[in-house]
């Protein structure tokens, strides 16, 4: 090619992938980031092959570190099943981690004062209130974007701080335990107001379960369904078919955030036993990447849940184990996450280089 | 230029392919233009035009074959190499910065040398102006323009960067016939001064009367090449087509009297304030189609979608047998036994949803009229198979998302549910648009046969000719307001023509 009018590579888009492909594709995806998260531990002088093993061993070893792993995945599966609702409708909804807060507050504050209920009257109510509190705070947006045209993203953002500090406020303030000398943090919930276990981990997981299947028939199934997805789609069209696309928006985000407000509760109520800031610790946000690898499909997102929760749970071990600091295996989960992502790319678009012969 | 030998062609295209994953766009394609002569590029739609002179653009390459410009072979790599080589492509849809002038967009993404511009750019555009008879003002903003003004900045723009083998895709599609008129002018006289014009077209009428040669693509082939004087329109289609064609379109007898909806002084206004349909009177009868023609953007797609019930007018009102359906959402319009078949322009935004396969997409509007929270598919299913069948729709199945069809594949989708769901009024906005011409015939006689069981018929339409054989009574619009309903057996299409442009006139005159 004696001409250089040709860029060196483009961007070109791709046909479409089949479903099966895009499995393939994401599996593959998965390989290379475990390849390329290798490729790290070697620069800092660590054999990949022993880490990856301790971080598989960290969480399946003994029942106690399974129990841990599942810990940790139940809130994370519980908010990607939500944000799934939402992207459905491409309702940008980033603030899984304020509805999980609110959905924690609203069920913490029957644990902590109205604990002489009956045991599953309370637990119930705990369960509704904390729908409610989360489900109120997913249609706070939804109100104003079908009212306003407001930004989604950004208000969904920013109902996460006021979440945050409405804890610390609780905290400092109100509901801080009268018991705990100086230190200011909200009582321990009475045994009565905490979730029973099943197997051995608490009972979120089952909950967690239900969900999966709830949340995949509703998408599929029903006629509410059907409309989210028309929505998402292009409002246009639901407009045209005389859909109510603010009624569905709101009803969409109300459960939306129900859903997140469930993950509260059973994060409350299940594994803190108590109210604090760090209740939702990040999940609303690892959530997004669960429900947007998963491609908004709840079964995947099973999956990807237990693979970041091995992960999470595996890498806490790893790092004591091979004496690398704390910060380790958090840049190695973002190595992996950020090339899943990078590969996800490629199932849309790829790159043609200059001069390339094209026979596909 | 003009010293350039004439009997070595301007371009010449030898056995060029090119595939699309499993799709072939174009195959073994051979086509030359020598200059001082205007070549029509005929084909129906997907027949590979649009990827042909992509690839002359330098926009796509081709896998196989060779582009030969002056007789040399020559790779074209990017849009800036074909500009190189003297190839100016003229667009559809304006590629216009619309706040700048007229000059400042001819002048813009050259790549003169020097810091500040150069005062020799007006010289130079007032040359071309003068030697092509492409007369703007150079200091109008694209904003203010007509669209045949923007189109002559287009020429002018490609004139500029010293091309002179122009490619034009469709240029008419947006012209009213006298505006047509003018630019047929200037391409004559661009000829006669040597240039070499490819023009995009499927309109046969302007074949004739434009063009030297005829090139006919044919599923991404070329079938032939003919000397337009030779030839005439019909042997023109059947070429295009492969197999002969009746031209006519039927205009069955009405049979239904009485009155379905009458529009009454409808007035809509955008969010800016500014009025899409001004004072809009005008009635429609059962079993009749009253078209409504008007250059693009001239309150059509405001009229349908106020009459569904999508915008609310700011005054006005539509009677549907005498009830006033202004206010009501389009659920109710629906629920009060109003089954209006829009069929909106927007297709994949307004009509379908575009993921959704087809069973998906029939349940659009019927999936609430059963009672209970769950979605049934199976009659939806079935209408799905039923319309594969009756409209030849070709898709790998009804799950398949609709997206994934073809422009016309998607068109028969749409139109099939509507008028499946057995309307009494159809309002109907370039229902062809996009189809080939068999199946465009397909969807005349579907539209007829809604008339001749009483339905009112609402057809926007952008082909005069098809309008004036097709619909009863045809009304103009422009700038939003009626320049005139007439009988469609008593008008001409230049009749039409001043209707439509006479608005154009009007509008200019406020701004």
């Amino acid at each position: 090619m004696k001409r250089s009018g040709e860029p060196l590579i483009r961007v070109a888009k791709k046909t479409e992938l089949s479903g099966g492909r895009l499995a393939l594709f994401s599996l593959l995806g998965l390989c290379i980031a475990i390849f390329v998260g290798g490729l790290f531990i070697l620069t800092l002088g660590k054999n990949p092959f022993a880490v990856y093993q301790s971080i598989f061993m960290g969480a399946f070893r003994s029942p106690l570190a399974f129990q841990g792993t599942i810990k940790i995945a139940i809130p994370l599966l519980i908010s990607s099943l939500a944000i799934t609702l939402a992207f459905k409708m491409k309702f940008w909804n980033i603030g899984a981690e304020g509805q999980i807060i609110m959905g924690g507050i609203f069920a913490s504050y029957f644990a902590l004062f109205h604990d002489g209920l009956p045991h599953f009257l309370l637990l119930l109510i705990m369960l509704i209130a904390g729908m409610i509190g989360g489900g109120l705070w997913g249609l706070i947006p939804a109100f104003f974007k079908s009212r306003f045209g407001t930004n989604e993203t950004l208000f969904t953002l920013m109902l996460n701080y006021i979440a945050l500090y409405l804890i610390k406020y609780l905290t400092e303030g109100p509901w801080r335990d009268p018991a705990s000398s100086g230190f200011p943090k909200i009582a321990t919930f009475t045994a009565n107001a905490q979730l029973d276990k099943i197997l051995g981990i608490h009972a979120g997981w089952v909950i967690a379960l239900i969900l999966v299947v709830f949340v995949f028939v509703y998408l599929k199934y029903t006629k509410q369904g059907y409309e989210i997805t028309v929505v998402g789609e292009s409002e246009n069209t639901a407009r045209y078919a005389g859909m109510n696309v603010s009624k569905i928006v709101m009803r969409t985000m109300f459960l939306s955030g129900a859903i997140c407000g469930i993950a509260g509760m059973t994060q409350a109520s299940g594994a803190a036993y108590t109210l604090s800031e760090g209740i939702a610790g990040g999940v609303g946000f690892t959530a997004i990447i669960v429900a947007w690898l998963s491609r908004l499909n709840p079964f995947l997102a099973v999956i990807f849940t237990l693979f970041l929760s091995v992960l999470q749970k595996g890498s806490s071990v790893m790092q004591s184990a091979f004496g690398l600091s704390t910060y380790v295996s958090d840049v190695l989960e973002g190595i992996i996450l950020f090339v899943i992502l990078g590969v996800d790319f490629f199932t849309q678009y790829k790159l043609i280089f200059r001069g390339a012969q094209k026979h596909d | 230029m003009e010293n350039k030998r004439q009997d070595i062609p301007a371009i010449e295209l030898r056995g060029i392919t090119k595939r699309f994953e499993s799709v072939v766009a174009n195959h073994n394609i051979n086509l030359s233009l020598k200059r001082g002569e205007i070549l029509a590029l005929l084909g129906e739609n997907g027949s590979g035009k649009t990827t042909l002179m992509n690839i002359l653009a330098g926009i796509y390459k081709p896998d196989e074959g060779s582009v030969m410009i002056d007789g040399e072979p020559v790779t074209i790599h990017s849009p800036e190499d074909a500009i190189r080589h003297g190839i100016g492509m003229i667009h559809q849809h304006f590629k216009l910065v619309d706040v700048h002038t007229a000059t400042d967009n001819i002048i813009l993404g050259t790549k003169d040398t020097g810091f500040f511009l150069k005062k020799s750019r007006h010289n130079k555009i007032k040359e071309l102006s003068e030697q092509y008879r492409l007369f703007i003002d150079p200091n109008k903003k694209v904003y203010n323009m007509s669209v045949s003004e923007k189109q002559t900045v287009e020429i002018l723009k490609v004139l500029y960067r010293g091309a002179d083998i122009l490619i034009l895709d469709e240029p008419t599609a947006v012209l009213t016939p006298q505006e047509t008129q003018k630019l047929f002018e200037i391409l004559r006289h661009m000829r006669d001064n040597g240039c070499a014009i490819i023009i995009i077209t499927h309109k046969l009428g302007e074949v004739m009367e434009i063009s030297d040669r005829v090139t006919v693509l044919r599923k991404g082939e070329s079938v032939a090449t003919v000397n337009t004087k030779d030839t005439n329109a019909k042997a023109l289609t059947e070429l295009m087509v492969g197999k002969a064609v009746e031209l006519s379109i039927d205009r069955p007898q009405r049979k239904h009297d009485g009155n379905l909806l009458e529009i009454h002084h409808l007035t809509v206004s955008d969010e800016n304030g500014v009025d899409k349909l001004s004072d809009v009177t005008f009635e429609l009868n059962k079993g009749e189609i009253l078209g409504v023609a008007g250059l693009a953007g001239s309150g059509q797609k405001e009229l349908c979608e106020t009459i569904a019930g999508l915008i609310k007018p700011r005054k006005g009102a539509v009677l549907y047998h005498e009830e006033n359906i202004i206010g009501k959402t389009p659920a109710e319009i629906i629920k009060i036994g109003i089954s209006m078949s829009f069929i909106p322009e927007d297709r994949l935004g307004m009509g379908l949803a575009a993921s959704l396969g087809m069973t998906d997409n029939m349940l659009l509007k019927s999936y609430n009229k059963d009672k209970g929270a769950f979605l049934s598919r199976k009659e939806a299913r079935r209408q799905a198979e039923g319309l594969i069948d009756k409209l030849e729709i070709v898709t790998p199945g009804a799950e398949t998302p609709v997206r994934r069809l073809s422009g016309g594949n998607v068109q028969k989708v749409l139109l099939g549910r509507e008028i499946d769901s057995n309307p009494n009024m159809l309002i109907t906005a370039y229902p062809v648009r996009g189809l080939d011409i068999n199946s465009s015939y397909t969807i005349y006689d579907a539209i007829n046969k809604q008339k001749e069981k009483g339905v009112g018929v609402l057809f926007i339409g952008e082909d005069l000719d098809v309008m004036l054989e097709l619909c009863d009574r045809i009304m103009v619009l422009c700038g939003g307001r009626v320049t005139g309903i007439v009988n469609a057996e008593e008008t001409t299409k230049e009749a039409l023509g001043l209707m439509m442009a006479d608005a154009v006139k009007k509008g200019e005159g406020e701004q």
